[in-house]
């Protein structure tokens, strides 16, 4: 790499020379001592130094700042790697950019290549010019190199390939020139001739670019799997591309539908893709593209050929008997079953399948449901195919009037021509019009019509015809009917009464008509020509889609032709249109194969990426200062300094790896004896639980609350509740306990999300948490936002908490165990918040209360500080004073049989409740 | 606030800088003998001011002065009036003045001048307090009451300009006891003569050595130039991390002297870190004051 060092400055490095000197004058200076004053100094007078040898600079500190020194100077002289190429050479200068889609992989890079030439001239006062060998050959002139600055911005890379280069050849101008030929890398047709005209005229260079080509030939069908292919260049390793196949969503949004792996083995120029998509899918695919490649030749347009449309064969509705052969629609289904999805039965019942294509073999009459649904499929574009035969033929139309869903008014009877009973030959195909979607079929010989039904003559009549006999009288006429069309086919679909169904031609016709497409049919031959076709989408270089806009019409031929041989700037990539059928011509034909250029010996071939000017200066700076640094540090180390600094940066580096706070681990499900024991003694009775919050304080009181409740439990009910338990809602399973008494502290932090999902569980499973602000001294609950009231709001929000109400009068609460009228606790607000009473609640007949059966009320929450008016110390006596004398006293006893109730409520639900129902009970227990 | 005026500074500069650190540190060694009071000093005696212990009859010889009139006139005998303080001792307190006593080893440390004032001055209340006469040494003559304290106050608060300080002999009472604070680095001549002087006239005391911790760990190492506090000394060294073991074999060779010297005379010594609480030492000053061993 340093074969392309050079410097901006170079006169600078002389200061090299002045490396020693700094070696000298760095020796002569030791580094400088520190004063300290120091009453101590009196008992070190006439202590000598063991050894006297720090007062000259260490050698390894002056090679850091020699080396420091040496690195600043050969930055200041700004060193460059792969410093900019100077095009050599005299004379005009001739820039050829091939400009296919294999440029587009990387265009920017070949235009700042062109760019620099392009400078490089103007610097050197070269004529320049500019050609794009997908451009019309035209002739070269060379200009000032400036005014070629908007025309090298404004090209774009093209979606085919250069083809016409040996007409290049013909035009170059006179006089000797130099050549800079950006290259795809591809062989181009003619691409030899004009290097050797090139060569004739002065020297060339080449630029290739080292990366691989990548083309998508078109996706065929074939066997029920869409397969594509690839193919690159050049040859190397075993790749794998990524395809995305592209196409409108049910909304109608490009999206990707399906994704595959192309895997080219070791060798191969060649790999290929299988995709099985169901057919709804398919029929939504607009483009492959290999993902990461924006070129057109990464980008595979999809036509027809891929879709396969669904086609509704209408069976006559009585079953007829006879031979299989001899059925209406046999003919029709050999035709249609290869290429087309053919589905069978009553009308009614296809026509919600939203079939694209509907066959009438032969059906003369439709109900009028029949008819008016048809008619409606038709106005969104549908496509009904009739056939003749006897019955269609029987139809009187004087009679039965009109048919709508005929493209022309029928003759009762038709005719027959040629059979035994008849002196006329069996009539033929004319060719068809050049106004028929049949033009350029062609007609086999041996083609026979016996029979036909006849169409009543009219002025439309010719309109509607687009096939007819050689006689004139029409065999296939056609009307369109809203969005769609109807077709009759004059003729049976079997072979009663022409052979047509056995030939080709019917095949063709069909597919003319798109009611069926093939996958060869594309391919080009004969389908195609003389059709006009619209460009209906194009692609540019880099295989993004765009409208034709006013494009003119291809010929068919021409059409065919781009398909085998590739297009070019007649027939650029996109879609063509012919009425129904769709034609996409790709960048890459389907059998064609990547070829790579090969230039004369001798050539100069150069990589369009050479490596870029790299300015070492700032490296070299930066070490110098990194030197700088380590010499302040070593500086330091030698003078004594270091330990006090060493200690901040000691603390620095401690700082900077402080352990981040760990991630907390989910505990796994390995067995844990504390957690066993826990829970064995959270089950040996009922325990009542308390949040632990985290303030000691407030955790004692509640500890020593449920102690005294558990004790009054004892003394006035069955229930002997075992010692409180506290509960860290981060680690504890919530299961055990049918009660949890929260208090609520304002600096509580918010349990975790596994927590809050055992609360929730908790709480649906019918336990019941008693939250408890305690600031009722201070606010009513809810009244004032205190602390508390904020921080329960802030935990109750992600709870699965149902909705509440103020406790009613006739609560259960009220009665579950003891009359209350209010839930004093140390504090006595009125305020306690309960699950809201179902809203059809109803009074009970003769009872004070409303029918109210079901559910233990979730939470409860209020503010008087319970806990403090139940907690006992460890002889029994009250913890805390409750109010003021004996009503105090009171107080703590109706704070005791709310506790009572409340536990009543837990275990025993709405038990009380239902004793509204005891009368009814007892009268139907007949006394 | 503790650091003493400069001497060249003007008069009222100085009160000013005096005034505000006296009752500072005043309070500071009140404070610190408080402490000491409460915890060690439990000895009955008479209330402070009531210098009376006790009547007795008056013997032959009493001047007719010391006859207590009002008593005698009350019985027919006559009495003396005693008193139990009488034979006070008179204790002189020398604090080292020189530069090298403003050292302190550490930011927040105070220095050794600092706690040796505070020291002397706590000792002086305590003293005061049990009825001792106290001075400072080359000052006024020992005197008691609690008035006195002031006065210490003033004296210990000056600064003297030489590197290293001279133990003054010449202001000791004669059978009285000594206090001498200082670090004792300097030169060990003059100590030898003062303390010679001391026990010539009788004088037993006590020699507190107050260091820094900087002074007993020698923490530094590469290439120092160690001046005194006055500068008058200058010590280079290449490395001084090397020096350390032989600075502490010679500052326990000064400590042994001082020991040595101190039990020579009878005197006792003890060394004190200002890294230390000053109780300790106080407790120490003060009962090796009055054991007197």
């Amino acid at each position: 790499m340093f074969a392309n060092l050079a410097f901006s400055a170079p006169w600078l490095l002389v200061a090299l020379i002045a490396l020693p000197v700094l070696w000298l004058l760095l020796r002569a200076i030791p580094p400088a001592p520190i004063r300290r004053r120091f009453p101590g100094v009196a008992l070190l007078l006439g202590l000598q130094d063991d050894e006297r040898q720090a007062d000259k600079t260490p050698w390894w500190l002056l090679a850091l700042r020699a080396l420091a020194v040496g690195a600043a100077i050969v930055g200041f002289a700004g060193p460059v790697v792969n410093p900019p190429a100077r095009q050599a050479g005299t004379g005009p200068l001739l820039v050829l950019l091939d400009g296919g889609w294999a440029d587009a992989r990387d265009w920017p890079r070949r235009i700042d290549r062109a760019q620099a030439a392009m400078d490089e001239a103007a610097r050197m006062g070269r004529p320049l010019a500019i050609a794009t060998l997908t451009d019309t050959p035209d002739l070269i002139a060379f200009r000032n190199p400036a005014d070629w600055q908007g025309k090298l911005a404004g090209l774009a890379p093209r979606p085919f390939l250069p083809g016409k280069a040996e007409a290049w050849a013909k035009i170059l101008p006179e006089g000797g020139f130099d050549t800079l030929w950006l290259s795809d890398g591809l062989d181009h047709p003619g691409q030899a001739a004009l290097m050797a005209a090139l060569g004739g005229h002065g020297s060339v260079t080449i630029v290739a670019s080292p990366r691989p080509v990548y083309a998508l030939h078109p996706a065929r069908f074939a066997d029920g799997k869409v397969r594509l292919s690839a193919s690159r260049l050049p040859v190397s390793q075993e790749t794998s591309l990524e395809v995305s196949a592209r196409g409108p969503d049910p909304s109608g949004v490009d999206r990707e539908l399906a994704r595959g792996i192309l895997a080219f083995a070791p060798g191969a120029d060649r790999a290929e893709l299988a995709l099985d998509l169901p057919p709804e899918l398919r029929n939504r695919l607009t483009r492959f593209e290999i993902i990461g490649q924006r070129t057109a030749g990464a980008v595979a347009l999809s036509d027809d050929s891929l879709k396969r449309r669904k086609v509704a064969i209408v069976t006559a509705s009585a079953e007829r008997e006879g031979l299989q052969i001899l059925s209406a629609d046999h003919f029709l289904k050999q035709a249609l079953a290869p290429t087309a999805e053919v589905i069978e039965g009553g009308l009614s019942d296809l026509l919600p399948a939203k079939p694209d294509v509907i066959i009438l073999p032969d059906i003369a009459r439709l109900t009028q449901t029949e008819q008016d649904g048809v008619l409606d499929w038709l106005d969104q574009g549908g496509l009904l195919l009739r056939f003749a035969g006897p019955r269609l033929a029987s139809v009187d139309p004087v009679t039965t009037g009109d048919d709508p869903l005929l493209p022309v008014q029928l003759r009762e009877g038709g005719r027959s021509v040629g059979g035994a009973m008849s002196w006329d030959q069996p009539r033929t195909l004319a060719p068809f019009a050049e106004s028929s979607p049949f033009h350029g079929l062609a007609v086999p010989a041996d083609l026979a019509v016996t029979q036909q039904v006849l169409a009543q003559p009219g002025p439309d009549l010719a309109d509607h015809t687009i096939a007819e006999l050689t006689d004139g009288t029409p065999l296939v006429t056609r009307k369109a009917l809203g969005q769609g069309q109807v077709v009759l086919f004059h003729v049976t679909a079997n072979a009663d009464w022409s052979n047509l169904p056995l030939s080709g031609l019917f095949v063709q016709m069909l597919e003319r008509l798109a009611v069926s497409t093939r996958a060869e049919a594309v391919s080009g031959g004969p389908d195609l020509a003389g059709l006009t076709w619209a460009p209906e989408k194009m692609l540019d270089g880099y295989g993004q889609p765009a409208d034709a806009g006013q494009m003119a019409g291809i010929k068919g031929e021409a059409l065919a032709a781009a398909l085998t041989s590739g297009p070019d700037a007649d027939v650029p990539p996109g879609l063509y249109r012919n009425e129904d059928r769709l034609i996409a011509v790709n960048a890459l034909p389907a059998d064609a194969k990547l070829t790579a250029a090969t230039w004369p010996a001798g050539t100069v071939v150069e990589g369009l990426d050479a490596p870029g000017a790299r300015a070492l200066g700032g490296w070299l700076m930066a070490l110098a200062l990194a030197l700088l640094s380590v010499d302040v540090v070593a500086a330091l180390a030698l003078s004594g300094r270091l330990p006090r600094l060493g200690r901040a940066a000691a603390v620095l580096v401690l700082l900077a790896l402080m352990p981040l706070p760990q991630a907390r681990a989910q505990t796994p499900t390995t067995p844990d004896p504390a957690a066993d024991a826990r829970a064995v003694e959270a089950t040996r009775g009922i325990v009542l639980a308390h949040v632990l919050t985290g303030n000691p304080q407030v955790d004692d009181i509640a500890d020593a609350g449920l102690r005294g409740l558990g004790d009054q439990l004892w003394l006035r009910t069955s229930v002997e509740p075992e010692p409180p338990m506290g509960v860290d809602l981060e680690k504890d399973d919530l299961s055990f306990y049918p009660f949890l008494y929260w208090p609520v502290t304002a600096d509580q932090p918010l349990p975790s999300p596994a927590a809050y999902a055992r609360l929730n569980r908790f709480l649906r499973t019918g336990g019941m948490i008693l939250f408890d602000t305690r600031d009722g001294d201070i606010a009513g609950f809810g009244g004032s936002a205190t602390p508390e009231a904020l921080a329960l709001q802030t935990i109750a929000a992600s709870l699965d908490i149902p909705p509440l109400e103020p406790l009613p009068k006739d609560h259960v609460l009220t009665r579950t165990f003891y009359l209350l009228q209010d839930f004093p606790g140390r504090f006595n607000t009125p305020d306690l918040w309960v699950e809201a009473a179902p809203p059809d609640a109803e009074q009970a007949e003769g009872m004070p209360f409303r029918n109210l059966n079901d559910g233990v009320t979730p939470v409860i929450i209020g503010g008087n500080d319970w806990a403090a008016a139940w907690a006992v110390n460890g002889d029994g006596s009250p913890m805390f004073p409750v109010g003021r004398g004996q009503a105090g006293e009171d107080q703590r006893e109706i704070a005791y049989r709310f506790g009572v109730n409340v536990i009543m409520h837990v275990l025993t639900g709405n038990y009380k409740s239902d004793q509204v129902h005891v009368p009814a009970l007892l009268e139907r227990l007949g006394q | 606030m503790n650091q003493p005026a400069p001497i060249t500074g003007d008069l009222r500069a100085k009160a000013e800088a005096l005034g505000q650190s006296l009752p500072a540190l005043l309070a500071a060694a009140d404070h610190l003998a408080r402490t000491v009071m409460m915890g060690e000093h439990g000895r009955r005696r008479a209330g402070q001011g009531d210098e009376f212990w006790q009547y007795r009859p008056a013997h032959a010889g009493d001047a007719a002065r010391s006859i207590d009139w009002r008593r005698s006139a009350r019985s027919d005998a006559h009495f003396v009036r005693e008193r139990e303080w009488q034979a006070a001792q008179s204790v002189s307190l020398w604090v080292d003045r020189a530069k090298s006593m403003a050292f302190s080893g550490a930011k927040g440390r105070e220095t050794k001048a600092n706690r040796a004032r505070l020291l002397a001055l706590a000792t002086g209340v305590l003293l005061l307090r049990a009825g001792e006469r106290v001075g400072v040494a080359g000052g006024d003559p020992p005197k008691p009451g609690r008035a006195q304290v002031v006065p210490l106050a003033a004296n210990l608060s000056d600064d003297a300009a030489e590197d290293y300080g001279v133990p003054d002999a010449a202001g000791l009472v004669a059978h009285g006891r000594a206090v001498f604070l200082s670090d004792f680095l300097g030169p060990l001549a003059p100590l030898q003569e003062a303390l010679a002087q001391a026990s010539e006239r009788g004088v037993r005391g006590v020699l507190c050595q107050v260091l820094d911790p900087a002074e007993e760990d020698f923490p530094f190492s590469g290439r120092t130039i160690f001046d005194s506090m006055g500068g008058t000394l200058t010590h280079e060294t290449q490395s001084a991390g090397e020096l350390r073991a032989r600075y502490l074999a010679r500052l326990a060779e000064r400590k042994d002297q001082l020991q040595g010297l101190a039990r020579a005379t009878g005197w006792h010594y003890a060394c004190h870190h200002t890294g230390a609480p000053a109780q300790s030492a106080l407790l120490w000053l003060y009962s090796a004051l009055e054991g007197g061993r």
